[in-house]
């Protein structure tokens, strides 16, 4: 570029053995020299003093601890590169060495950059992650939970390739969803930009436009080098999954890999596969749950109502049958009426008897008096019957009395010839001789009750 | 009842389990009036159907966004083979 300047060296006219030389003559040819001696070179040291110009080249120094050497990054290439520079930087530039001869310094033109080791590009990473940190980008509180069913799926990753195809395949496998894919560069140069556009592009659909605003977005990539993934690490894409109104999954390469958008992300899938599988659960699942809900349900109520029942089922058992209530009472009313009846029945009967017995004791007048009367005529009866005998008998004993009182009698000892001697007085009987004085008279009964007076002498 | 129907329309899938969820521990638990329990029933057989109604809705439909001239978006068919 420079050099065609000085393409066409004037002759040089010789003084003396050593060419007389122009300025310009002499730096073209240190030009050539340093050009073809060195041609392209890949050196390693750290950025400093970067100065990006208004033109968009990027002027730096690559330094280590003894010696500097200008480097240029020309706008056109700035944009092809992996990584970004930045001060401090340690990097391997690769390029060629050519002189600015207007001001007698030679400098490296960079093709490309790349970081001076895994080591290098950590650091840079983990400074950018703590400036990004402190500034409040990866709070926990700026995180927003994922729909449980998205709707609408926007989806940030490249047209072509595995991962888009991963994300569909998996998607279709667990539920099918609407998906929205906003084709972007995943790597080179304006892949970040890109990516971020499509973040906020996402972000700034209105809710009820013509295209359906994503409920969830997915921004994914497929494994790749560190350096492959450094879109995902710039600034402009952690800033705007930072600020994305929508819930963001991050998928950046593989399950080992991490970039910065990580941190940003509402939530980091290790792949796009998996980002898939955090989007949207599994609709049988789903349908199982509901039906699996359902079954509980239609339990629950059975059990409830059968619970209910049962209660008042018991309840009803220890209030009691009515009618059982009731045929105790009856019973023990009915076993009080049997005892009343027979305790009154026997009471009656006791009374009954007692009166019959009184009433037996107690004879009728008339009955009393036929009885009398039986037990008069009775004797009279046996009056009548004895009566006559007793008479008879009388009869009966007064004649042989008679007969004996007559066989006994003085008159038949008089019949005998015998006389009873008898005071004339009174006419007793004078059997002692004593009784009869002399010259006394005497009456004398003979047989027959014939008297006769005698003189005793 | 009607109320209730018209408000379950508005839930998305998640809500919509869940509250079928507390409604079943609920029943499950027994710890509602009957009374309760049975508007709860209900509401759970109108969540369910909501639920199912959700699950019914998938489909997939793959699209890809273009940005037009003037900055503003637009989508066409997704093709894989771009």
């Amino acid at each position: 570029m420079n050099s065609d300047l000085f393409s066409n060296p004037a002759p040089v006219p010789a003084r003396s053995n050593v060419p007389e030389l122009s300025v310009s003559e002499l730096s073209g040819s240190i030009q050539r020299s340093l050009e073809e001696s060195f041609g392209r070179v890949r050196v390693r040291g750290e950025i400093a003093g970067m100065k990006l110009a208004a033109s968009g080249h990027l002027y730096a120094d690559l330094k280590d601890e003894n010696a500097s050497i200008s480097i240029i990054c020309w706008r056109s290439t700035m944009q092809r590169l992996k990584i970004r520079p930045e001060e401090g930087l340690e990097v391997i530039c690769t390029g060629k060495i050519t002189t600015y001869p207007k001001s007698s310094r030679y400098q490296l033109i960079v093709d490309s950059i790349e970081l001076a080791g895994a080591g290098a590009l950590l650091k840079m990473l983990e400074d950018r992650k703590k400036k990004l940190a402190a500034e409040g980008l990866f709070d926990p509180a700026r995180k927003i939970p994922l729909p449980y069913l998205p709707r609408v799926i926007g989806v940030v990753t490249s047209p072509t390739g595995a991962v888009i195809r991963d994300i569909l395949h998996r998607l279709d496998d667990r539920f099918p969803r609407h998906v929205l894919v906003w084709p972007v560069l995943v790597q080179g140069e304006g892949a970040a930009e890109q990516i971020a556009g499509a973040i906020r592009g996402f972000d700034a659909l209105p809710a009820s436009g013509k295209v359906p605003r994503p409920d969830l977005l997915i921004v994914a990539r497929g494994g790749g080098s560190l350096e492959d993934l450094m879109a995902f690490n710039e600034e402009a894409v952690v800033r705007a999954a930072a600020d994305c109104s929508i819930p963001l999954i991050s998928a950046v390469g593989h399950e080992t890999d991490t970039t910065l958008i990580d941190y940003a992300a509402d939530v980091r899938a290790p792949t796009p596969t998996a980002a898939a599988e955090m989007a949207v659960p599994v609709r049988a699942e789903l349908l199982a749950a509901v039906m699996e809900q359902t079954r509980r349900l239609f339990t629950g109520m059975t059990r409830l109502i059968d619970h209910r029942r049962e209660r008042v089922q018991g309840m009803a058992a220890r209030l009691g049958d009515p009618q059982r209530l009731l045929a105790t009472k009856t019973q023990s009313l009915d076993h009080a009426l049997h005892r009343l009846d027979t305790a009154f029945a026997t009471n009656i009967r006791e009374r009954e008897t007692r009166v019959v017995r009184l009433g037996a004791a107690l004879r009728h007048p008339r009955s009393l008096i036929e009885r009398e009367s039986q037990r008069l005529q009775d004797r009279v009866d046996r009056l009548k019957n004895t009566a006559p005998r007793l008479i008879s008998d009388k009869a009966q004993a007064l004649r042989s009395l008679r007969r004996m009182l007559e066989s006994l009698s003085f008159e038949r000892v008089l019949d005998r010839g015998y006389v009873v001697v008898r005071d004339p007085a009174d006419d007793r009987p004078l059997g002692e001789s004593g009784q009869i004085a002399s010259g006394q008279a005497v009456s004398l009964q003979f047989k027959g009750n014939q008297r006769r007076r005698a003189l005793i002498d | 009842m009607a109320k209730a129907q018209a408000a379950i329309e508005t839930l998305n899938f998640e809500s919509a389990l869940a509250e079928l969820e507390v409604i079943v521990r609920d029943l499950e638990t027994g710890k509602t009036s009957l009374e309760e329990s049975i508007s709860a029933y209900e509401r759970g057989v109108a969540l369910r159907n909501h639920c199912e109604q959700k699950l019914r809705e998938a489909q997939a439909k793959i699209e890809k966004i273009t940005v037009n001239a003037d900055g503003s978006v637009s989508v066409k068919p997704f093709a894989e083979q771009e």
